[in-house]
């Protein structure tokens, strides 16, 4: 074991680092306000709106990621003047931009279908009892089923989270040198696969590991009326084991 | 028709100049590749839901500890590992016939193989919970009527364990066919790898990413309709409550 080597790797990779947070951050919060719009529409927007949200996302969980990073980052270069014109071109020739897009446009849809699921489990009569005591509209979105919907998405959402962290690794073949692309570059000098992969294979799974506990944290927080009540669920699942 | 749709379509067409014929031989290597992936996908991910399901602990931590990495780990990084660690291993193989320089893995073997190694985890955690779904009753009236293993595994467990795995069998299907687009890296003539040719030397990046994005969508397309019918055969017999 070549414990200077692992050092070194580890030491260049974490350079990388912040560029792969960056990347999640922005697609994950961006994609996750396009999700809870798509999913709106797709459930409240008639047959137009839900017609538009399957297309949407069938197009964009049928085909690869890498494809739709090409398309956006070579593609939208066939626009170039149009493009000029309307001022977006500073942003769709940076790889970062592009990649940041792409990323947020796919987890968009897959962050859809959960927050979608989340609302069809919005039970019938919690609506009907906010009805009932008057509240309709706005009120009744942002106090009832959102919550509601929130909790029942979480933990496949934790899920999409994870899948992002590790998209991000895609933005390395459009030039990006986040951690897969300093681990591609180091591989590719040194020949030594095997510890640059244990090396930057630690770094996503310690991100991921974070990045799940942050989720059972949130979880845990958005659901106090399961903590306290005396049938645990904990001890149904102990009896079984 | 509008004059930009006629270009297109012999842009993407069969005739002299189109690259129709290219890109479906690519697509056709696109499935090989999946395909190919997938079954040493399955048979890996057979062995590891195995090890998981094991009585013995150090199994099934090994097995714990293959699906946690496996799907942490971005799939790129694993090409990679494939794609530059079998270069080094040939290479000093070669070293030892005497030959010198860079030996390329073969770019159709390191995609199987990341393929492969990848789905099997996902694989494993499909055919274990497919497993535990399985009634117990069925595994001891076949034990009771003096079945040994091998025929047991052949006409009662897998037959059953399909049963309830064919649904994410389609989804880690989905999975594979997306990240065989990754083995482009390797310079392997897939289906985006063709279309990247095709694009630097037409100057049309847009006609021909699309064009992918379409060809993918058909496979994706066609494919769920073939798991849907495979579900229907599997679950011929059944009675549903829900």
């Amino acid at each position: 074991m070549d414990l200077p080597f692992l050092w070194n790797t580890f030491v260049v990779l974490l350079g990388g680092l912040p560029l792969t947070l960056e990347l999640a951050a922005i697609s994950i919060l961006a994609g996750c306000l396009l999700a809870l719009a798509i999913a709106f529409l797709g459930s409240f927007a008639g047959p137009l709106g839900s017609g538009f949200a399957s297309a949407y996302v069938f197009v964009f969980r049928g085909s690869p990621l890498l494809v739709q990073i090409f398309l956006i980052y070579y593609g939208l270069g066939q626009f170039r003047p149009t493009l000029q014109q309307i001022g977006l071109w500073p942003f769709l020739r940076d790889p970062f931009w592009c990649a940041a897009l792409a990323l947020t446009l796919n987890t968009a849809a897959y962050g859809s279908e959960i927050f979608r699921g989340g609302l069809r489990a919005v039970p019938a009569r919690e609506v009907e009892a906010a009805r009932a005591c008057g509240m309709s509209g706005f009120l009744l979105l942002r106090r009832i089923i959102v919550p509601i919907a929130l909790r029942q998405a979480l933990p496949a959402y934790g899920n999409e989270i994870i899948l992002m962290v590790k998209a991000t690794a895609l933005a390395s073949i459009i030039t990006l040198m986040e951690v897969t692309g300093l681990a591609q570059k180091l591989i590719s000098e040194t020949f030594r696969a095997v510890e640059v992969f244990v090396v930057a294979g630690a770094i996503y799974l310690a991100l991921n590991f974070i990045l799940t506990r942050i989720v059972l944290a949130v979880e845990h927080r958005l659901s106090p009326h399961l903590r306290d009540s005396r049938v645990r669920e904990i001890d149904v699942r102990s009896a079984h084991a | 028709m509008p004059p930009a749709l006629t270009d297109y379509f012999s842009l993407v067409g069969f005739g002299p100049g189109g690259w129709g014929a290219a890109l479906l031989t690519a697509t056709a290597m696109t499935l090989a590749v999946s395909v190919c992936g997938f079954a040493a996908g399955s048979a890996l991910g057979a062995l590891v839901a195995w090890a998981k399901l094991s009585r013995r602990r150090a199994l099934r931590v090994l097995g714990d500890a293959y699906t946690t990495v496996l799907r942490g780990v971005p799939d790129l990084l694993v090409i990679y590992l494939f794609y530059f660690g079998g270069s080094a291993v040939l290479g000093s193989v070669a070293g030892i016939f005497g030959a010198g320089g860079f030996i390329g893995m073969p770019a159709f073997l390191t995609g199987m193989l990341a393929i492969g190694v990848v789905s099997a985890a996902y694989q494993a955690e499909v055919f274990r919970g497919a497993y535990r779904s399985v009634a117990k009753g069925e595994l001891e009236a076949a034990r009771a009527v003096g079945m040994r293993p091998w025929p047991m595994a052949r006409r009662i467990v897998v037959p059953l364990v399909l049963r309830y795995a064919v649904p994410g069998l389609g989804n880690t299907w989905q999975l594979v066919l997306k990240e065989s687009a990754l083995i482009s890296v390797t310079g392997l003539v897939e289906l985006l790898r063709q279309s990247q040719i095709a694009a630097g030397s037409t100057r049309k990046p847009l006609d021909f990413y699309l064009t992918a994005v379409l060809l993918y969508l058909a496979i994706t397309w066609v494919s769920t309709l073939l798991f849907r019918r495979a579900e229907t055969r599997v679950s011929r017999g059944v009675r549903r409550a829900v």
